[in-house]
Order: structure tokens, then C-alpha cells, then sequence
């Protein structure tokens, strides 16, 4: 009988299957896979791939160009940016992913609670959400993180906070859609409660927007954290940081190009992965790619 | 292919609305490909009602769509076979070519008119746009024709109609409305897919009439498709019953009906419960309709017929039966004649 | 002994339900659908009961009624159940078998979910019993560990009957079961219904627009008509010899096989009347080709002569309808 995507029914099993399909059909998202594949490699082997400790400083080299011995130059006090560039990604796609994660677990559980409960908790939890929702993000997260006091750990709870209203609308809306259908009024009929139609019903169902969601907001995340880097809030010197990195590259821009261009393209090349994965995932649920 | 080839075949006359023969017609999808059509052929001839029965998988609706080349450009390949409309070839036509003719020369009405017309718009919005798309009228000269239209088909307050939404009308009512948007240009072949389907059985029988009352007025040739036998039996002057993605039966209705000579048909007619007396056990054709996109090689009714044997392994074509090139059924078994009650 | 089992298994005793549909600038709402109108009926133990109407008539609510998704805002409905403290069980067999079978699950959970959410027992003994339930309707065991999607339309509702059997229940409702079917199939499932309800002495409640599913299948039938019965009696009767003009007219549209249309012409007026705003007197008066004086009166199910065979029209019974 036709109508219904195999990708919203089934088991993983068979997600997985349609996703390899999805990826033979679609070279950009391939090609979305295989950077994230490359920059995690590169940023968990870091230990093993960095020529040089991050930290350790040689004033004789300082801002030397790219060269056979510092592939990506140095800085102003002579650490080797390749090395920088390598642990540095751990704190950047360490946060994208944290934050990514964080904020859809917490996000997703609350908009569901949200949409199952109804009533006044319902009403409170969306009014809730609409608060932080009318500040502009960039600048809500810039408060907190400045609040908070200026750290890693600080920006990626701002971070966090600030994307968690997507997630709670997002699971809420699935959540009253599936309230809807048959199968769960047919549960109702045999005297089902209401945790186990989350349990059986809602939480399987309603996963696969939100995992699209979270995909995709892992590109988001690491361009905020790079963002709040940038402007100071991130992580302090001496951690190398992808978005500190371009911050102080800024003053030597016009002679010492390296030192801003290659953080800001791992910070490039890294969100585009993601995105381009997220969005391969989001067309493999298209509702329009229905299976006879 | 292990097909038989199909003896003496006749030429298409010339006033055939519809010729469809030996279509192929195959859809790509995830594993592999869902061959739809498989030898379709089907002849409308002008002012007849021809009914195209079968249920899901049989390929009715798509053959429908094809007509008119509604299908989605791209999404599917036609590995043979001839459509004619009008005696055009639709396989080769331009889009150009067949926007003229849908509407005017030939028109469609669908299950569920609620999907079919425009919610945003009043009804007499949607008339005049397909009138002046076909047909350079002033203002008044449309809305008057609007009118007439409506009226013609048994709508008691046009005027008032005219001003509504779709969403304000019932089901029947919209049918009414879709049938005078298909009648607006009088188009010389009608194409009807389910159209009474998702109606109660009262509206039903008021929207055959009118629909039937129309066609014969006008002249209209209209291919009528359905999974509701009892419907074709009372609408149709000849039939078509087909099977995954082939025609298996064709004929005359009445004889049809009444004494089928192909396994599927009969099974289906037998497993009818008006056939039957009531509580009893409806004799039933096991198994299922087969996968389209892995059919078996040979006869696709194979596995569920009873009849089957090794002959069966080739795939039989049509063939006319008793002499009358109007009857034919693909079966190397066909069902002898049971005595008339 | 014989009390309790003569007792009906559902009654219905003049059960009225209507939805707010609009309120007022206070919020109190004083506009409503009135779906159901006064309904008084009896499920029998161990009968095939056939409710037919058209849409708009009232079944569809009446099923949410007996499955106890809703409350009446009028009148009483008992449900009475073998062990009398018990709430009856009622199970119901929806019409599409894809939308009202969670894809995400293993079918024998879809199956079981009824006994489980009833405390029927840990998750893992219940594979047990979904596999012998799973003969029952015509799967096969190893089956059961397959998704939905992967089951044609009929074994889908296989698997529905399946789930509307695993708690043992006292009524199953079925709502047009077999609508959303291939022909070819109905029969087999049709089959399998009589069979199940032969061999277990199983209780339906038939809903249905297709009158020769119901004909075929039930001990009695009901016609609804804009939320009230306006014929009721044993299948043969009512069918067979239907006296209600709505039920004359409903049976006269069936098309039948093998013959042309009876000749008329399309006529202008076919349509339910609004909810909103009930009729005064006979609800069919406005389509009846028998309207006469006397129909201004609301007209009440009365029998008819000879037993079962009831009537809420006055030219049939010979009652002078009185108000209310």
C-alpha cells in the first residue's frame, strides 16, 4: 500500500539501510560524510598527527610563514598552528557536538513532557520558551557567557540554554502529532496511561525530525562557539581554540595571512561537514521520496 | 521474454479518442524498479463508456494518468508500446501540446475532489479559470456560462454556489462541481479515476446519473475506473479488468459480469459477498496481489490460480474468444461456459 | 445463571451526544453538533450486530461511544461484562489498518499492547501468546517480528483482528473493516471473521456504509440516520423488506451487479441536513417521497407487527407520533 516512508517506520535497521542508498544517490552528502570523517580522525588523533606541543613557544620562529617544518606557520610567540589547529578542534567540535547533544536531549525531553501534559503546563512551558526565544540569540548567548564568566565550560552552557527552545517546540509539535494518529487513540481505547504511550509510542516516532535537527545543529554550534572565541568569551589563552585563533590573527591579517585563514577554514570546512550531512539526512526523510 | 506473440492484430481506426497498445511503463524506485504497465492495451471509442477495473497494483490509475500525461516527468520510463489521444502519439507530445488538450479535448475528474480544487479559491473562480483557458470569453459571457453549467448539473442555487469555498460544500456537491469543470469545454473523452469512491452510496447513485445523463448528451467518451465491479456493471458498456499491470478480461459488461472467463475474474465475482448467501464461506482467491517491483515470470495470476499448470510459465496474451474480437481473455485456461441459470 | 447471560453486553438507553462547536464571548458554547440523537440499543451476547449509515449520520461517534472514548451528554450506557463488577473489554478494529498500527513497533507488540497495558504480565511472555494468536488469524510466527510496513493491507488487518482478540474481549467493534481493502481480499478477511466469531462465540458491533458486508455478515442491523435509529430488527427484515423510506432509499442506491441502472433522473436535493440546527419533527421529512401530515411530529421507534422489526415512521408503524 503506498504512501508512507519507509524511513518513518521500520527498524534502524532498515533507516540505515535506506541511508546508504541516500548516500550512493547523493555525492554531496557523501562528501559531507567523509569531512567529518577526516576532521574527526584528524582531531581525536591529535596526540599522534601534531608535530609539536601546542603550547610549547619558540620566539626564533615567530610568525614565520607555512613551510616544510610548520605546515600552517606560527604565531606571535612561535607555536606551531598546525598543532593548534589539530587540538584546537578539540574544543571546537567538542563543543558543537556537547552542545548539539546537550540541548537536544534536554530540549526534546521537555517539549515532550510539554505536549503530553497540556493544560496550564503546556502553557507555562511555551510562554517559557517564547522568553528566550524573543532575545536575539547571538546576543542572549553573549550575555550569559559574559555573566557566567568568560570559559569554555560557560560558553557552551550559553550555548546550550539558548538552543534549547527549538528543541522543546520541535518535540512538542511531534508530540501533539502523534497524539493524533490512530494508533495512539487505539492505545487510549485499551486504557493505555499516558507514559506508556510516550514510551511506546511517542519517543520512537517521534525521533527522526529531531535527529535531523540535531545534525544540522552541530555545524550551528561550532560556528557559535567560534563566535563566542572570537569575541573573547571562550576559552582563554593559552588553549588553542579555532575561533580565539582568527580573533588574534585579525591584527596580523594583512602580512601574516596564515594565522587567521587556517583556523577560520578548519571552523569552515568543519560546519560545512555537518551541514552537509544534516542536510543529506533531512532529504532521506523527505516525506516526497515515498516508497510505492 | 517469454511471450506469446499476439496473432492478427487490428489496426487502430481512426476515431479511436483513446488507443492505448501493448504499453510498457516502469517507475525507478529504491530497489530496483516497479514495472506498473506490462503490455497494457485499451481502446475508447468516441461516445463510450468503458470501464477499467482492478484493484491496487493492476496499474488502472496509472494508465489513467498516462492518458494524460499527468505521470511525474521523469519519475518513470515507457519501455514500449503507443498512447494515442485524438490521434496524437502522447508519449512524444510536447508539454505545450498537451496543456491544449487537457481540458478541452480530454478531461479528468479524481477520488477526492477536495484535493483536486483549489481550497483558496471560490468555486466560481476556479470554473472561470478553466473556461478562459480555453475559450476567449468577456467577463459576463464566463459567468454566465458558469452558471449554466452548474445548473445543467442539477445545482439548485448556482449564483450561490459560484461564491463558495470547496471546503464549504459536501462531498457529492464538490463532484457535481468537478464534473462541470471537466464538461466546461465539452471535451471529447473523459477520464473519471474513482470518482465515486470516497461518496456515500446515495450521492453515488445521483453522480453516476448525472455523469452518465452528461456523456450521453454531449457525446463525451469516458473511461470510467474502479475497483467497484457492482458500479461498472451499472455504468459501463464494455470493461476491462486487469491484473498487475496487464489486462487479463475485456468485453462486453453484461457478458462479463455475468459469465467470466478468466480464473481472476471469476474469483473476484465469486468472493463478492452479494454473491453468496449471507454467514456462509465466500469462496476467496488465496495469496496476495504480487510485488510489482519483483514479478514473476509467466502468467502474474499464477501463484493464486488453481487452474495453473506449466503451461502457465508463458505469459498468455489477449486472445478473442468464441470468434468476437471484442471478448478476449489472456489465459491459456480459459474457463468454459457454465450454463446460463 | 440465565439472567446473566440473557443481559445485553452493551446497552444503550436514549443516549445523546453533541459537540460544542461555538461559544460565545464568555467562552460558553452555544452552538453544537448534536451527533447522536437519542439512541436505545442492545448489543447481544454472542450476535453480529450491523450498524449502516451514511456519512454524516452518526456512526463514527457512536464507536468512540462503545469504545468508551466518550461520555454521553445524554441518556446511559451500561456496560456490562461477564464477571459483573468489571468494566466490559471492547476492542475495536479500526477501518485503515496502516494508520492505527504503530509502524515503529515489532507487530507482536503491536498484537500484544492491549494485554500488556491491561497488566497482562511482563513484556517477555507475551511473545508467546502473540504467536499463538497469530495462527488464529492466518500469520505465521516467525512473522512476528516484522515491521508493519512490510505486511500487505489484508495481513495488516490480520494483524489489527489479531490485537483486537489478544485481550480476550467481550464486544469487538469492527469499523468498516474491510473499506480500506482490495476486493480480493475482503473476502478472505470476511471469511476469517465469521470464522473467529464461530468458534469463540465472539460479540461484533459491524459499522459499516457497505450494505452487502452487512448483509453478508450480521444477525441484526441498525440504520442510523442523522444520529438516530430510524430501523432496526433482524438483517433479513430490514434488508429484506426495509420500511423506513430512508432505509428504502439507501438500499435502492446499492448498485447491483449485472444489471443497468434503474432509471431516474439526478436529482437536486440529496444531501444530510446540518447537525447544527436538528429538524423539527421526522429528521427525513425534507427528502422523504412520503412526507405527509403527521411528519411535523418527531417520530419515534416503534415495532412493528411480528417481533424484532422496529420503525420511527409513523406511516409504517401506524402510530400517531406524539411529542417527544
Amino acid at each position: 500500500m503506498a504512501g508512507v516512508s519507509v524511513l518513518v517506520q521500520g527498524s534502524w535497521r532498515d533507516t540505515l539501510s535506506r541511508f546508504a542508498y541516500q548516500l550512493k544517490k547523493s555525492p554531496m552528502t557523501m562528501l559531507g560524510l567523509g569531512i567529518i570523517v577526516v576532521v574527526l580522525a584528524a582531531v581525536a588523533g591529535a596526540g599522534w598527527l601534531a608535530p609539536y606541543d601546542p603550547n610549547q613557544i619558540g620566539l626564533v620562529h615567530r610568525l614565520a610563514p607555512p613551510s616544510a617544518q610548520h605546515w600552517f606557520g606560527t604565531d606571535e610567540v612561535g607555536r606551531d598552528i598546525f598543532s593548534r589547529v589539530l587540538f584546537g578542534g578539540r574544543q571546537s567540535v567538542g563543543v558543537g557536538l556537547f552542545v548539539a547533544f546537550a540541548s537536544s536531549i534536554v530540549g526534546s525531553a521537555a517539549g515532550c513532557f510539554s505536549g503530553v501534559m497540556g493544560g496550564r503546563v503546556d502553557s507555562i512551558v511555551m510562554r517559557a520558551m517564547d522568553v528566550v526565544l524573543s532575545v536575539p540569540s547571538l546576543v542572549l548567548t553573549m550575555a550569559l557567557a559574559a555573566a557566567l564568566g568568560p570559559s569554555l565550560f560557560n560558553a557552551m552552557l550559553a550555548i546550550t540554554i539558548v538552543r534549547i527552545p527549538f528543541y522543546v517546540r520541535l518535540a512538542r509539535g511531534q508530540t501533539l502529532g502523534i497524539r493524533e494518529m490512530a494508533y495512539v487513540k487505539a492505545a487510549r481505547t485499551f486504557g493505555a496511561t499516558r507514559r506508556h504511550i510516550v514510551s511506546w509510542h511517542i519517543a520512537r516516532n517521534a525521533l527522526s525530525p529531531i535527529i535531523v535537527q540535531t545534525t544540522l545543529d552541530i555545524g550551528n554550534a561550532i560556528l557559535m562557539a567560534a563566535a563566542l572565541g572570537f569575541i573573547g568569551l571562550g576559552a582563554q589563552q593559552p588553549t588553542a581554540e579555532w575561533g580565539a585563533m582568527v580573533a588574534t590573527g585579525r591584527n596580523y591579517l594583512l602580512d601574516q595571512w596564515w594565522y587567521t585563514v587556517f583556523p577560520g577554514f578548519a571552523i569552515l570546512i568543519t560546519a560545512m561537514g555537518f551541514n552537509l550531512l544534516g542536510d543529506g539526512v533531512r532529504d532521506m526523510l523527505d516525506p516526497r521520496l515515498k516508497v510505492k | 521474454m517469454a511471450d506469446a506473440t499476439m496473432p492478427g492484430q487490428a489496426r487502430a481506426t481512426p476515431d479511436a479518442v483513446l488507443d492505448v497498445r501493448d504499453l510498457c511503463l516502469e517507475f525507478p524506485v529504491y530497489k530496483g524498479s516497479v514495472k506498473a504497465l506490462n503490455g497494457v492495451s485499451l481502446r475508447v471509442g468516441p461516445g463510450e463508456i468503458v470501464g477499467v477495473v482492478g484493484e491496487s497494483g493492476s496499474g488502472k490509475s496509472v494508465t489513467a494518468m498516462a492518458a494524460l500525461r499527468l505521470l511525474p516527468p521523469g519519475g518513470f520510463t515507457v519501455t514500449g508500446g503507443t498512447l494515442t489521444l485524438l490521434g496524437r502519439d502522447v508519449l512524444a507530445a510536447t508539454e505545450k501540446d498537451m496543456r491544449a488538450v487537457r481540458g478541452r479535448d480530454a478531461a479528468m475528474i479524481f477520488q477526492e475532489p477536495l484535493t483536486a480544487l483549489n481550497p483558496t479559491k471560490r468555486i466560481g473562480a476556479q470554473l472561470a479559470d478553466v473556461i478562459l483557458c480555453h475559450q476567449n470569453l468577456t467577463k459576463t459571457q464566463v459567468r454566465d456560462k458558469a452558471v449554466a453549467l452548474l445548473r445543467d448539473m442539477y445545482i439548485s442555487d448556482p449564483e450561490q454556489i459560484l461564491r463558495r469555498y470547496p471546503f464549504e460544500l459536501s462531498g457529492g456537491m464538490r463532484q457535481r462541481v468537478m464534473i462541470a469543470l471537466a464538461f466546461s469545454c465539452d471535451p471529447r473523452l473523459l477520464i473519471a479515476d474513482e470518482p465515486t469512491t470516497a461518496l456515500d452510496v446515495t450521492v453515488q447513485r445521483q453522480v453516476l446519473l448525472l455523469l452518465q445523463e452528461k456523456a450521453r448528451e454531449r457525446g463525451t467518451a469516458v473511461l470510467f475506473i474502479t475497483h467497484d465491479m457492482a458500479v461498472v456493471s451499472q455504468f459501463c458498456d464494455r470493461v476491462y479488468v486487469m491484473y498487475a499491470g496487464s489486462v487479463v478480461e475485456q468485453g462486453n459488461t453484461r457478458e462479463v459480469m455475468a459469465r467470466p472467463r478468466h480464473p481472476y475474474t471469476r474469483g473476484l465475482l465469486q468472493g463478492l459477498p452479494e454473491n453468496a448467501p449471507p454467514a456462509t464461506v465466500l469462496p476467496s482467491i488465496r495469496g496476495q496481489v504480487p510485488d510489482m517491483a519483483a514479478l514473476p515470470r509467466g502468467c502474474a495470476f499464477r501463484d493464486r490460480c488453481d487452474h495453473a499448470d506449466d503451461a502457465c510459465a508463458v505469459r498468455p496474451a489477449l486472445r478473442s474468444l468464441d470468434g468476437d474480437a471484442a471478448r478476449k481473455a489472456a489465459c491459456w485456461h480459459v474457463l468454459v461456459e457454465e450454463p446460463a441459470p | 445463571m440465565t439472567d446473566a447471560a440473557d443481559a445485553p453486553v452493551l446497552a444503550l438507553d436514549e443516549v445523546e451526544v453533541r459537540f460544542p462547536v461555538a461559544a460565545d464571548w464568555l467562552g460558553r458554547p452555544n452552538r453544537y453538533a448534536h451527533a447522536i440523537n437519542g439512541v436505545t440499543l442492545d448489543v447481544r451476547r454472542g450476535e453480529i450486530l450491523g450498524i449502516v449509515g451514511e456519512s454524516g449520520c452518526g456512526k463514527s461517534t457512536l464507536a468512540q461511544l462503545l469504545m468508551g472514548l466518550l461520555e454521553p451528554t445524554g441518556g446511559d450506557v451500561r456496560r456490562a461484562a461477564a464477571s459483573d463488577a468489571a468494566r466490559a473489554n471492547v476492542q475495536i478494529v479500526f477501518q485503515d489498518p496502516q494508520s492505527s498500527l504503530d509502524p515503529r513497533l515489532p507487530v507482536w507488540r503491536v498484537i500484544m499492547e492491549p494485554v500488556y497495558v491491561r497488566g497482562g504480565g511482563r513484556l517477555s511472555s507475551l511473545r508467546g501468546r502473540a504467536a499463538q494468536l497469530a495462527l488464529k488469524v492466518g500469520l505465521r510466527a516467525e512473522q512476528l517480528d516484522r515491521y508493519v510496513h512490510e505486511f500487505s493491507g489484508g495481513q495488516r488487518q490480520r494483524i489489527a483482528i489479531a490485537r483486537a482478540l489478544s485481550s480476550d474481549p467481550d464486544v469487538i467493534v469492527l469499523d468498516e473493516p474491510t473499506s480500506a481493502l482490495d476486493i480480493s481480499v475482503q473476502a478472505q478477511i470476511l471469511n476469517l471473521l465469521l470464522d473467529l466469531q464461530r468458534a469463540y462465540g465472539l460479540t461484533y458491533v459491524l459499522i459499516s456504509h457497505n450494505v452487502s458486508v452487512v448483509r453478508h455478515l450480521c444477525d441484526r442491523v441498525a440504520v442510523m440516520y442523522l444520529g438516530q435509529i430510524v430501523e432496526v430488527g433482524r438483517a433479513r427484515d430490514v434488508l429484506g423488506d426495509p420500511r423506513h423510506p430512508y432505509t428504502r432509499l439507501l438500499l435502492d442506491s446499492v448498485p447491483r451487479l449485472g444489471e443497468p441502472f434503474a432509471p431516474g433522473v439526478p436529482s437536486v436535493n440529496t444531501e444530510l441536513p446540518s447537525n447544527r440546527t436538528l429538524p423539527a419533527g421526522c429528521f427525513f421529512r425534507d427528502r422523504c417521497p412520503m412526507a405527509t401530515a403527521g411528519c411535523e411530529l418527531p417520530q419515534r421507534l416503534k415495532p412493528l407487527p411480528g417481533d424484532e422489526h422496529a420503525c420511527r415512521c409513523h406511516l409504517q408503524t401506524g402510530e400517531t407520533a406524539g411529542p417527544g
